[in-house]
């Protein structure tokens, strides 16, 4: 590959939101995309099928958005990196064959700009109310990991991170961002190449007699072959053994379904990511995440200046829910606000994990317009 | 060693603990083996084929298969399908569906594929009916016939599968039936070779399902109904549309050349990389 050039190297640039989720995505080698239009996340679409083509990658857009991710799908088990963006209700769709790829454990990227919900709701509004179903949208037990983006900044590295965590546990991972963060432009710096940590699968290192294609391995994390490279294996949406052929046998459906759940929790300390902002002497600890986060740290300084000893939790990391950055905030803090453009999602999840040592306050808004700095000021004043 | 038992050993898992789940009499084991006979008489690399399929009894043929093989979801096969030709278009791509999953929950997949015309082979097994699930009436269920979930009459027009992919714009489309063992042979390894969307429709029974409940005998008899009720393209054109009510046409419907969606794509990366990034 040509050397880039220092200026190539490092690039000033404006960008929005959702460009900078295509910038991370090529950047983290993604080579395929398929997708159907929805409103906000369609200029993911767009910058893409420019994009794609002129570094041999494939953009296509597909009947829907339940074959947007079978496409994706199938695009992984063939090795190359692949993702899917769309919004509410896409997502809605896609849930089917979101299982799919979490029971045959296939890598791949699924962007979901929030707006207003349920059903068409506010297609051009943003909102956090897919937090639960990126969680439990699709049936069945099952893991999976959530991440969200605040800045333009954090969208290209959570698109970068996604790729690293599917590729790495054979998961599904899924960006949630607002409409806000999606659609706003911020000035970033992309990246040198060589500075981006990128993790591809893990292939199998024995000869295809050997290879075991769902074998338990310490990571939890079996070695992946790509179709076509000799490794002829079946993968099913059905239950499977540790060669992946259907079972309906409980000595190996328990360890099955055990194993997936394992190879994502006891790698917690490594995808879950937060930020922590004055909350060292925080008597009132906000915890927010996306666009809100930005309002929640202006409410902060503000609080501040008024003697509140306030401090925020960003969370990056929405799934797995981490109970470690909430505990964290509660040897300080005996008040946790959780702002939230849904009816109260994530409060939820800090109540269950605060259990009781800390007043949870909510603050939900979910008539399309954002939570502003003065709202969240109000609210810290007001359960002072 | 005899030619059959070459091929088993060669294509068939032998891992995978058999029996296998379809009933006894069942016509996908006809069908399995008219596909298999094709790729060994083509010659491909098990290694580049990937076999892919949905839901129901149909879906299940691939576990037993030494190739790559993908059991999807309902109805999606072409789906995924779609995103591994594309991926990598050196791998033969082949996708077997039933007509549930085909035409009804995969309808959409099904058309959308054909008028892209991506270069895989749809080889989708009709017997009229939801086996697996105990009988329900399917889309290809005829006028008037009876299944668990039409216990009085079917009141819904059936889809003609081929006729469907036709108009849909497959550059290849046949039909034949499980009875005629030796024309699917053919339209397999046609329908293999040929570039772009190729579809092969095979009419089969369900003689543990809807054959029960309409009465129409046992495997063997619904076997000799294909016999009797199959004609072939070449001799229709012979005969008038009275004699070819009730009567299913069989062999190669169509045949035609079209841009093939990999190719054209790459078309699109050579200009796209005569555009300036950013």
């Amino acid at each position: 590959m040509k050397k880039p050039s220092r200026r190539e190297r490092k690039t000033e640039v404006l960008l929005q939101g959702n460009e900078a989720v295509v910038e991370g995505a090529l950047r983290a080698g993604c080579r395929f995309f398929a997708g159907y239009p929805i409103t906000p996340a369609t200029e993911i679409s767009e910058v893409l099928s420019v994009k794609l083509p002129q570094v041999d990658g494939t953009f296509i857009q597909m009947e829907d958005e339940i074959a947007s991710l079978g496409a994706v799908i199938g695009a992984s088990l063939a090795g190359v990196k692949s993702m899917t963006a769309t919004s509410g209700p896409g997502f809605s769709l896609m849930q089917e064959n979101l299982g799919f790829a979490i029971i045959a454990e296939v890598p791949c990227v699924i962007v979901n700009v929030m707006r207003g919900g349920p059903s068409t709701g506010l297609p051009t509004s943003p909102s956090q109310s897919d937090v639960m179903q990126a969680r439990w949208g699709t049936h069945g037990d099952h893991p999976i990991i959530a991440l969200s983006a605040s800045t333009v900044r954090e969208c290209y590295d959570m698109t970068i991170q996604a790729f690293n965590f599917s590729e790495k546990f054979r998961n599904p991972v899924i960006v949630l961002i607002d409409e806000v963060v999606a659609h706003m432009r911020e000035k970033m710096v992309l990246s040198d190449q060589e500075e981006i940590e990128i993790f591809d699968r893990v292939k199998p290192m024995v000869p295809p007699e050997w290879y075991i294609p769902y074998e338990d391995t310490p990571r939890g994390v079996p070695a992946m072959a790509n179709f076509g490279e000799g490794y002829r294996y079946h993968v099913t949406g059905l239950t499977h053994d540790i060669r992946g052929f259907p079972t309906s046998r409980p000595d190996e459906i328990g360890p099955f379904i055990a194993r997936l759940h394992r190879k994502i929790s006891q790698h917690f300390a490594e995808i879950q990511m937060a930020e922590y902002f004055q909350t060292d002497d925080a008597e009132i600890t906000i915890i927010a995440y996306g666009s809100v986060a930005r309002s929640a740290k202006r409410a902060v300084l503000e609080a501040r200046e008024k003697g509140i000893k306030a401090g925020l939790l960003k969370l990056i990391t929405i799934w797995p829910f981490m109970r470690p950055a909430v505990e964290k905030v509660l040897q300080t803090s005996k008040v946790l606000i959780v702002p939230e453009m849904n009816m109260g999602q994530i409060s939820r999840e800090v109540k269950r994990v605060s259990r009781g040592m800390a007043k949870v306050f909510t603050l939900n808004k979910v008539d399309g317009t954002i939570i502003t700095p003065p709202e969240i000021l109000n609210r810290i004043v007001e359960v002072s | 060693m005899s030619e059959v038992t070459k091929l088993i050993h060669k294509y068939l898992r032998h891992q995978k603990k058999f029996p296998h789940v379809w009933c006894p009499g069942c016509g996908i084991g006809i069908m399995l083996g008219a596909l298999i006979r094709a790729i060994d008489r083509i010659g491909y690399e098990k290694d580049e084929i990937v076999l892919v399929s949905g839901i129901g009894c149909s879906g299940r043929l691939p576990v037993y298969v030494d190739f790559n093989t993908l059991h999807t979801t309902h109805g999606r096969a072409l789906t995924f399908a779609t995103g591994v030709k594309l991926a990598k278009p050196s791998l033969k791509v082949i996708v077997v569906m039933g007509d549930g999953d085909a035409v009804a929950i995969g309808g959409n997949h099904f058309i959308h594929a054909a008028r892209r015309n991506i270069d895989v082979t749809a080889i989708i097994v009709n017997n009229s009916i939801y086996g697996m699930t105990g009988g329900q009436y399917s889309p290809t269920t005829p006028y008037g016939m009876r299944s668990a979930t039409t216990v009085y009459s079917n009141i819904e027009q059936s889809f003609k599968i081929s006729e469907l992919a036709v108009t849909a714009g497959a550059v290849f489309v046949g039909r034949g039936t499980v009875y005629h063992a030796k024309l699917l042979d053919s339209l397999m390894e046609k329908a293999f070779l040929k570039p772009g969307f190729s579809v092969v429709e095979v009419i089969a029974h369900c003689h543990t399902q809807y054959g029960r409940v309409n009465r129409l005998g046992s495997a063997v008899d619904m076997m000799e109904w294909q016999r009797d009720h199959a004609v072939t393209v070449e001799k229709a054109a012979t005969m008038t549309p009275e004699d070819l009510q009730n009567k299913i046409l069989i062999g190669v419907l169509v045949d035609k050349e079209l841009p093939v969606y990999q190719d054209e794509y790459e078309r699109i990366r050579e200009r796209a990389k005569g555009v300036a990034v950013r």
